[in-house]
Formats: structure tokens, sequence, C-alpha cells
């Protein structure tokens, strides 16, 4: 009687302990498609990962795997994440969106965010920002800025969030200065020091003055140090180490605050599928340190745009705007819906080239 | 002094110790860098290598292993046959790409009807599109003496924007709102490459590796072309005395090697990726050059390469996941395999001796 009490007992206390310790440690793997060391995307959404640590502290394990190529590999090191105790796995590229699908059919009860992708399901959420907005900005900025009117364009893959981003900056380049001319480079990489450097120098050896970038290493900022004058903006991340030139702004995106609360919601147990796309206005997207090195009335101009697209006065896409073909877009004072800029495949009026097929 | 001597003969018990040590040396020195790095050496080491097999969840692993190896394995087969008839495909990369395009092209060309000849259809698809691609270095070498190196290398390239460009294009899904890459084959039940059992990570793929090693030691062992092959690499001159037609041999083992490396793209694509994508390959065709060379160009070493070099995958990301060892450590501890082999390699054809030094 004793002897069964005392197992009881000796039961419930292992039972309450490991409760206590599955309650007590929620555990946040991250999935990246580069080096933490990018100084770009990665090392933003490692950012986040820290900030999550910092912010809960002793409540929260972060596992992460980095440089992990699209396909079967990500779908392992998900599965290897989930196998070994992840309540929530955020898969921080694009190409990892069936992998992340197919794993969470396989572990239902594990929440699993996507960045940039559109594949839901009851466990999976996806979330991305409106990188676009950061865009209008830079293309104000580079617009005003340049001396040859040509302006370089580092395209990483001719997907619609790139191609709004050119569209973006485009616009409103040329709403200051209708002379200007894009000349667009296909990298087909998120990160290739080597490839992006090479980029860069092709377009300035074309002429271009200013550089934007849709890749995430640092090396079209250095390419243009080294060639003079030319100027870039930090992608990704502030890439501040060019400032105050080359370097003369940056698009930051700041995951840290989604990660926090995406974790909370894990932990108070209400998560719930979304589909989350934030700009400017709640700062997923962050305008970085306008440099020095551009004219103070610019500076001021850009930052008026930046407040109008943050308190929703202004939206980058306003008709009225035609397509490439000459087709109408939007009509006078018309804005883009959603789901249109979701899945942009074509370029505005005035873009020279085509979008590879 | 320690002077190298050469071998009248290179040593039969070095060549086959080498691939040991080298592996141990790569333990030794991976074990201090990843101690350089702050972590557990011993734990860090045996993460890397008894984790993926007989960790807690390693039944998941170990069909992970057929997996990542089975690419590898059907790949360096093809290479082994070239390299020892000093025929070098150093483009399987781009073989393997075609292979999986022509691969997934002939399926998805029938979508979305369902039938028994799709994935056979499939299959010889693949092979041919490997095959076309190497046969053009194999061509222009015969018929110009160009640089199959060269060319082969320089052709993974051009494979690239093929892929890339069906991605965005050809083969785009038309479901798929605008983004790149083709639909999946894994939900469409005539084209999947499915496991032959469910959870042991047996796809055709897999079984095409291991009938690949036999067929390769039989025909290198048994069969007058195998002989060929290994005459010509030892003795190029001997094996034109004895009737080897040389441009013949170059197509046959550039045109092999190029089928399987399609083959391997094919199972690929069609199973464990499932789709056509602009970063599809990872460098299998790459890998499968140490693979080959680990595996001492023999059927049974490559085999046993392949699966070294898995276990090397897997265990490096397991060791990423858990311990936070960096990816390039990773990266640096598979290098450093291939640089200890080569040095090594040395051992093979050269001897150790301490001599006098002599009054010169």
């Amino acid at each position: 009687m004793k002897f069964n009490s005392l197992l009881a007992t000796a039961a419930m206390v292992i039972g309450l302990a490991t409760g206590a310790v599955a309650q007590d440690k929620t555990k946040v793997g991250f999935v990246y498609v580069g080096p933490v060391g990018d100084g770009g995307w990665t090392y933003e959404h490692d950012k986040g990962r820290q900030a999550v640590e910092e912010h809960f502290g002793d409540k929260v394990e972060t596992v992460f795997v980095e440089s992990v190529p699209e396909g079967p590999d990500a779908e392992r090191v998900m599965t290897q994440m989930a196998l070994e105790g992840a309540d929530l796995i955020f898969t921080t590229s694009f190409g990892y969106m069936d992998p992340t699908i197919n794993v969470a059919k396989k572990f239902p009860n594990v929440k699993f965010e996507h960045a940039t992708g559109y594949k839901t399901a009851p466990n999976v959420s996806v979330y991305s920002a409106r990188f676009y907005e950061g865009r209008a900005v830079q293309g104000h900025i580079a617009g005003k800025m340049t001396e040859s009117n040509v302006i370089g364009y580092i395209g990483s893959y001719p997907i619609p969030e790139v191609i709004r981003g050119i569209n973006s900056a485009y616009i409103h380049a040329k709403k200051v200065n209708p002379d200007v001319q894009f000349k667009i480079v296909w990298a087909y990489t998120w990160f290739d020091p080597a490839k992006e450097a090479d980029a860069a120098k092709v377009l300035i050896e074309q002429g271009a003055d200013v550089i934007l970038q849709h890749t995430d290493s640092t090396a079209p900022q250095a390419a243009a140090q080294t060639a003079g004058n030319v100027i870039t903006f930090g992608q990704a991340s502030d890439m501040s180490e060019y400032a105050p030139k080359p370097r003369v702004s940056s698009i930051i995106d700041n995951w840290a605050p989604y990660y926090v609360a995406r974790t909370q919601a894990v932990m108070d147990g209400n998560w719930e599928t979304v589909n989350t796309w934030d700009g400017i206005a709640q700062g997923m997207v962050e305008i970085g340190e306008i440099s020095d090195a551009v004219p103070a009335d610019v500076k001021e101009e850009a930052l008026a745009l930046k407040a109008s697209i943050a308190d929703g006065s202004y939206h980058p896409f306003t008709g009225p705007l035609k397509k490439q073909d000459g087709s109408d877009w939007l009509g006078e004072g018309e804005t883009a819906d959603d789901g249109t800029l979701a899945g942009m495949n074509f370029y505005v009026e005035g873009l020279e080239g085509d979008i590879p097929q | 002094m320690i002077v190298l001597e050469k071998r009248p003969q290179p040593s039969q018990a070095w060549s086959m110790a080498t691939p040991l040590v080298a592996v141990l040396a790569t333990m030794l020195f991976g074990g201090l860098l990843f101690a350089a790095l702050g972590k557990n050496p011993v734990e860090a080491i045996r993460t890397i290598f008894w984790e993926p097999l007989f960790g807690e969840f390693a039944f998941f692993y170990r069909p992970q292993l057929l997996v990542k190896g089975a690419p590898l394995v059907l790949i360096a087969i093809g290479l082994s046959l070239g390299f020892r008839a000093g025929i070098w495909n150093i483009g399987a990369e781009g073989q393997y790409i075609m292979g999986a395009i022509f691969g997934a092209g002939a399926g998805l060309a029938f979508y979305p009807l369902e039938a028994w000849y799709i994935f056979p259809l499939m299959v010889i698809a693949g092979a041919l599109g490997g095959w076309i691609w190497a046969t053009i270095p194999a061509f222009l070498k015969v018929r110009f003496g160009t640089n199959e190196i060269l060319v082969s290398l320089m052709l993974v390239y051009v494979a690239e924007q093929m892929l890339a460009s069906v991605s965005l294009g050809l083969l785009k899904n038309p479901e798929g709102f605008g983004f790149p890459g083709s639909r999946n084959l894994q939900s469409y039940a005539s084209a999947h490459n499915a496991e032959i059992i469910t959870g042991s990570g047996m796809h055709w793929g897999v079984v095409a590796a291991f009938v690949a090693v036999i067929f390769a030691y039989v025909l290198l062992n048994r069969h007058m072309l195998g002989f060929h092959i290994r005459l010509t690499g030892e003795a190029p001159r001997a094996a034109r005395f004895a009737g080897v037609n040389p441009s013949r041999l170059i197509l046959f083992c550039l045109g092999l090697s190029g089928a399987l490396a399609g083959l391997a793209g094919l199972f690929e694509v069609a199973g464990p990726s499932g789709q056509i994508s602009i970063d599809f390959n990872v460098g299998y065709g790459f890998t499968a050059i140490i693979v080959a060379f680990l595996g001492r160009l023999h059927p049974v070493g490559i085999l046993l390469a392949g699966g070294l070099m898995a276990l090397t995958y897997i265990g490096g990301e397991i060791a990423q996941g858990s311990l936070g060892l960096p990816a390039a450590a990773i990266q640096v501890f598979q290098g450093m395999l291939l640089f200890f082999l080569l040095a090594l390699d040395l051992l093979t054809n050269y001897r150790v001796r301490v001599a006098r030094r002599e009054v010169a």
C-alpha cells in the first residue's frame, strides 16, 4: 500500500516535472537560405531570432540552420527540427514553400511560418513585407540624385516580389526625373557576392551612377565604392558600413516584432493561420538613415513620401498608370489591389526590356 | 632527412587504406576546428557520424541517407568509368539538370492524364537529356579535338540558364500565380517517383544506383569494354595496339556518364524535389566527382563513399541545428576529406624514407 502510493506520488512528480518542462520552453526553429553573416536578408532574420531570445529569455529556445538549399534538403532540415521538438518553425525563403507544406502535413501540432509564399494550411501561416513601399522612397532619391540618368537594378529572380520593387522604384524615379532610364540585370541568385559584384560592375560600365539591388550581399556596395561616383541603397539590412557613400539609404526588414508576436501566440495557445503583409506603417519595412550625401531638400521630400505611405494617405501604386505594352492598368486616383500586386508579372510603361520568361 | 621515393609499383595496400586514413585525419583535424569554434569536438564528431545512423531519430535519417546518397552514387559511377580511361567529364551537374528538364517535361506533357507508361517514358527522357548534354563535349572532342573538361564544365552554366528559362516559361506552373517553378510532380501520381515502401527512402533512383554499382562492377571485371577502359587509363599506347578505338570509347564513357547523371536528375525531380525550379540543382554533379575519387573509382568504393558523403551532409545539418555549428564549418569539414585523400594519395605512389644526408 505504502509502496503503491509512493509510486503514484513519484509518477505524479515526474509527470508534473516533464509537463512543466514542456510548458516552460517553447522551441523555435529558423531555416535560412543564406549564411547568417550575409549582411542582408538572412542577417535580418537572424536578428529577429535573437530578438525572440532576448524577449523571452529562458522561456524560449531557438535553433537555426543556415545556407539550406531550397528543395529536399530544406524538407529534411524542417523535419529534423520538428522531430527534435520545435513548436514553431520559420522558413525564410520563397523556395521553401512546398517543403514547408509537406512537412507541415506530417506534423500537425507544429506551427509553421513561411516567408514570402502564398500557400497556407491550418498550421502554416505566410508573412511578408511590403518592400515596394521602401522602393518608392529609393526611387525618389535615385531619380533626384542620378546625373547620367541611368539607374542600374540587380534583380534576383523575376518573381512578383522583385518585379513589384522594380516598378515601384521606376514609377517614383520617373516622377521626379522624366529622363530616367532603368537597366536591369538578372543575377538568378539571392546571395552570391561574386555574381552580384559582376552585375554591379556591368551596370556601372553601362553608365549607371545609381545601383539598386534585390540581392542580399554587400558586394554591389563594395563595387560601387571602388567605382567612385556611384550611389547605392542597403538591401534587407542597413549596410551602414558603406555610409555615407555609396550607401545613401536603405530598406531594412525588421522581422523582430513579428517573430516575437508569433512566438507569444504559440505560448498563449492562440496561434492561428494568418496571411501577413505589413509595410512601413507597421514597422516591418524601415527606411535606413538617409546620409548627408543626399541634399537636404531631397532628403526632406523622401521623408515626406515615407510619412505619406506610413499614414496611408499615399499608395505607391496610384493611377494613372499604364502597363509596359501601353494598355491601361490603373485609372486616375485608382490604387492597386493586393491581389494584383501579389502576382505582379508585368512592367509598368516606360521600363525597357522583357521580364525573362 | 626524410625523402620521398617513387615506388616501382603503386602500393595496393595504401590505395585501399588512404580513404580510411583520410576519414580519420578529417575527424581529428575537424575536431580541432570545432574545438577552436568553442564546441565540444567529440560531441560534434559523434553528432555528425553517429546521430544519423543510431541516434534517437535514426528512423528518419537512415532513409534520408539513401535519398541523399543515391544521386551521388549514380552520377559518380558514370564518372568513374570515364575517369578510369582518362576521359574527364566535369559537367555532370549540367547533365543532371538536363535529365531533370527532359524527364519532367516528358511527364508534364501528359498532365493531367494518368497512365502507367508515363513514368517509364520520363525515365527514358531523363537519360536521353543527360546523354545529349554529355555527347556534345564527346562529339567535339572526337571531331575537333576540343578539351572535354572545359566544354563539359561550360555546358553546366548553359544548363543552369536553360533551367531558369523553363522554370519561368515553358514548364512554369500555370496555376502558380506567376511564380517560377513547374507543377509539383509529387501531386501527379503517374509521374511521381514515390517511395517503393513508404518511409524507407527507397525510391527508383536508389534502386537505379544499386543497379549501376553492380553493372559497373561486372563491366569493369568481366567485360571486354571494361578491360579497354582500364587499359586506356593505365597504358594508352598499349591500348591502341590492343585495338581500342579511342573515339568510340570517348563517346561511350561520356555518353554513359551523362545518361546516368540525367537519370539522377530525373529521379530527383520526380521524387524528393518534386518540381523544376530555378534552384533545383544543389551541386550533386560536382560532389559526385569527390565521391568518385573518394571511392577510388571502384564501384563498391563509390557506394561506400556516397554513403559517407551523405552522412556528413545529414550529420552536418544536425550539428548545425543542435550544436549551433556554422554551415561553413561543415563545408570546411567536407573539404578536408578530399584534401586529406589527395594528400595521402602520395603514399600510394611514393614511399617515405629516412635517408642519411649525403654530400653533394
